[in-house]
């Protein structure tokens, strides 16, 4: 700790020479225990690209930049094009951020400005609750009861808006489906809902109470003091919060595999059925036998790993930023 | 100068006036309806999981020692070998990841300080946080299923490998908190680092750190996607966690989905209860604890 570097605690007072007295090996061995579990992180991380990067040099050799982002994805033929997947990534996560984000802030602000310490506790429970159901249940559930609820409502959407100029590409169409890409944005929202709620609720009550207290003595209603006093302090650690709800929302598999409706096409009907990068590698690999198939959907899971990893590492950065500012101001 | 005092008019300060009062209870409103919007899913998920899966689960449908095929209906056999699959496979991963999560937590509180290295593995284990469970399958897939088989103990390393930094992560916010004074008192007595940390510290800690594993192990014990490339999910008991194939409740629930039929779709349900029952004991477990046996809290 900070306070104790001048004097090292490990080595006893009144030895003049800290390396006269050697430290008890249990003592030394102990550290070294903690480093190695401490450095085992960052082992693990570059081992995944490693190993996953080995056994997918096949399709990135064979495929060639312009095979991996084609459009194609047909084993028989052995083509593997991820754009149908990265697409459909791509357009449920958004869908999810969309929903969830509003619904996330709101209950952040109400926990932290609005109720009581006491009544907020129930409500983070209940949140909580939400990040303990598994993917596969919100999967089993979407799929068995919400999906085919949801085609009736589609359909009517659909044949209300047909015709109508951007409204009608968007949810209109003849062939809309309950399992698609917006029911995997759906069960998407609620399963981030959770994660983005707790962070953006950790960073908003970080705001100095004196910054709230000025803003009230000023005349604020609580809602200006949020706007003026609360919102410019957490802005950055929230976008931070929304980031990491993305990389969640891209490397959901199970829930998404089941409700997407598993058809690799790009489209701007978002009624319709879709692909995901994490659903293709969950429900072809079973099937995949063959060493370019099986290297393609191990490519892909690389692939997604850096994905991920880039919007983590922005996240986490940007939280960490914005924390330290914090701290100065 | 004489400054005329100009009268005040009537006007209340205590009450913002007019559409400035109107916004302010709208969007407390609004606030309130995000949270009765979060509640419809949920809801809506516990009450159709509990009203279908109670009624396929039995003391045979927990214990029965093999799964029948998806077109018999409901009755015949049941869920038992991927009740025990999960047990095990959950376990031996907490086994794995816990001691090696308190050790890392302990290393980036106790030894690293303010170094580089500690800043730098606390920044990547909240990074590792991200990497998707799909990612960690495939990844002890190709690391060890390639060269030793499908196994319950590859299921497990994939779920120790998603726990790890969850479980430095909380295990590292309950170490913080513990007081320097602590430390400093028993360094006082002639106490080595190690041994403060063990006897000392850890103990101070111990009720966050138990119930933030707990947590963990609770969201690991649902999880699907690093098990369906590591156990090759079968519809028979496997004994033995380290070697041959295994099979466990998310797996069974991810396949039965799938399936058309009545019968699977019911044996699904009742391992979904099943599979959030287990998740939620040891959610209330860890709240228990946190409450009882927290002695620094933030």
């Amino acid at each position: 700790m900070s306070t104790l570097k001048e004097a090292d605690p490990a080595s006893p007072a009144g030895s003049a020479d800290p390396f006269k007295h050697r430290r008890p090996l249990g003592d030394r061995g102990f550290q070294i225990m903690a480093l190695a579990a401490g450095l085992l992180v960052l082992v693990i991380l570059v081992l995944i690209v490693i190993t996953t990067a080995q056994q997918s040099s096949n399709w990135f050799s064979t495929a060639g930049f312009k095979g991996i982002f084609s459009t194609t994805w047909d084993p028989g033929a052995n083509k593997f094009g991820a754009m149908a997947f990265l697409y459909g990534t791509v357009i449920s996560s958004v869908i999810g951020l969309i929903i969830a984000v509003p619904i996330s802030i709101g209950v952040a602000l109400l926990l932290t400005e609005v109720v009581p310490r006491r009544w907020g506790r129930p409500i983070v429970y209940v949140i909580d609750l939400l990040a303990v159901v598994p993917s596969v249940v919100w999967g089993l559930w979407g799929i068995i009861l919400l999906a085919p609820w949801l085609q009736h409502i589609y359909a009517s959407i659909a044949s209300g808006l047909n015709g109508v100029p951007v409204l009608g590409t968007l949810f209109g169409g003849p062939n809309v489906e309950g399992a698609s890409f917006f029911t995997a944005g759906l069960i998407l929202a609620v399963m981030i809902t959770p994660i983005v709620t707790s962070l953006s609720r950790e960073v908003i009550a970080t705001v100095p109470v004196i910054d709230r207290e000025g803003a009230y003595a000023l005349g604020a209603t609580r809602w200006e003091m949020i706007r003026g006093a609360v919102w410019p302090h957490s802005q950055g650690g929230v976008v931070g919060a929304i980031l990491i709800g993305l990389g969640r929302a891209m490397g959901e598999t199970i829930a998404v595999a089941l409700v997407i409706g598993d058809s690799a096409q790009i489209t701007g009907h978002l009624f319709y059925t879709g692909y995901s990068i994490p659903a293709a590698i969950a429900l072809q690999f079973g099937e995949a036998t063959g060493g370019e198939f099986r290297s393609a959907l191990i490519g892909l899971g690389l692939f997604l790993f850096v994905l991920t990893i880039l919007v983590n590492l922005v996240a986490r950065g940007i939280v960490e930023r914005s924390a330290r500012r914090m701290r100065g101001a | 100068m004489a400054v005329e005092a100009v009268p005040p008019e009537a006007v209340d300060l205590r009450e913002p006036a007019g559409w400035r009062r109107t916004k302010n209870q709208l969007m407390t409103v609004l606030m309130w309806a995000a949270f009765v919007i979060v509640l419809i899913p949920l809801g809506f998920v516990l009450v159709t999981v509990i009203s279908k899966g109670a009624g396929a689960i039995s003391w045979q449908f927990l214990t029965s020692s093999s799964i029948p095929p998806n077109v018999l209906p409901l009755g015949t056999g049941g869920m038992g070998p991927a009740v025990i699959g999960t047990l095990e496979i959950t376990g031996l991963a907490a086994v794995i990841a816990v001691p090696l999560g308190v050790l890392g937590a302990i290393y980036i509180n106790e030894y690293g300080g303010k170094g580089w290295l500690a800043k730098f593995i606390a920044f990547m284990s909240d990074v590792m946080t991200g990497v998707p469970s799909i990612v960690m399958g495939l990844f002890i897939y190709t690391i060890w299923v390639l060269h030793f088989g499908f196994s319950g103990l590859a299921g497990s390393f994939a779920l120790a490998c998603l726990m790890l930094p969850v479980i430095i992560r909380s295990s590292y916010e309950m170490l913080r908190l513990v007081p320097d004074s602590l430390r400093e008192g028993s360094y006082a007595l002639g106490a080595t680092k190690a041994r403060v940390t063990v006897t000392v510290v850890l103990p101070a800690a111990i009720g966050g750190i138990v119930s933030g594993s707990l947590l963990a192990i609770a969201r690991a014990a649902g999880e699907t996607a690093p098990l369906i490339f590591t156990i090759l999910t079968v519809e028979s008991t496997n004994s033995n966690v380290f070697s041959g194939p295994d099979t466990a409740l998310s797996t069974q629930i991810f396949a039965n989905a799938q399936s058309p039929y009545v019968g699977a779709q019911a044996r699904a349900w009742g391992a979904a209860l099943t599979l959030i029952a287990i998740a939620f004991i040891l959610m209330i477990v860890a709240r228990f604890i946190t409450a009882r046996f927290t002695r620094y809290s933030r």
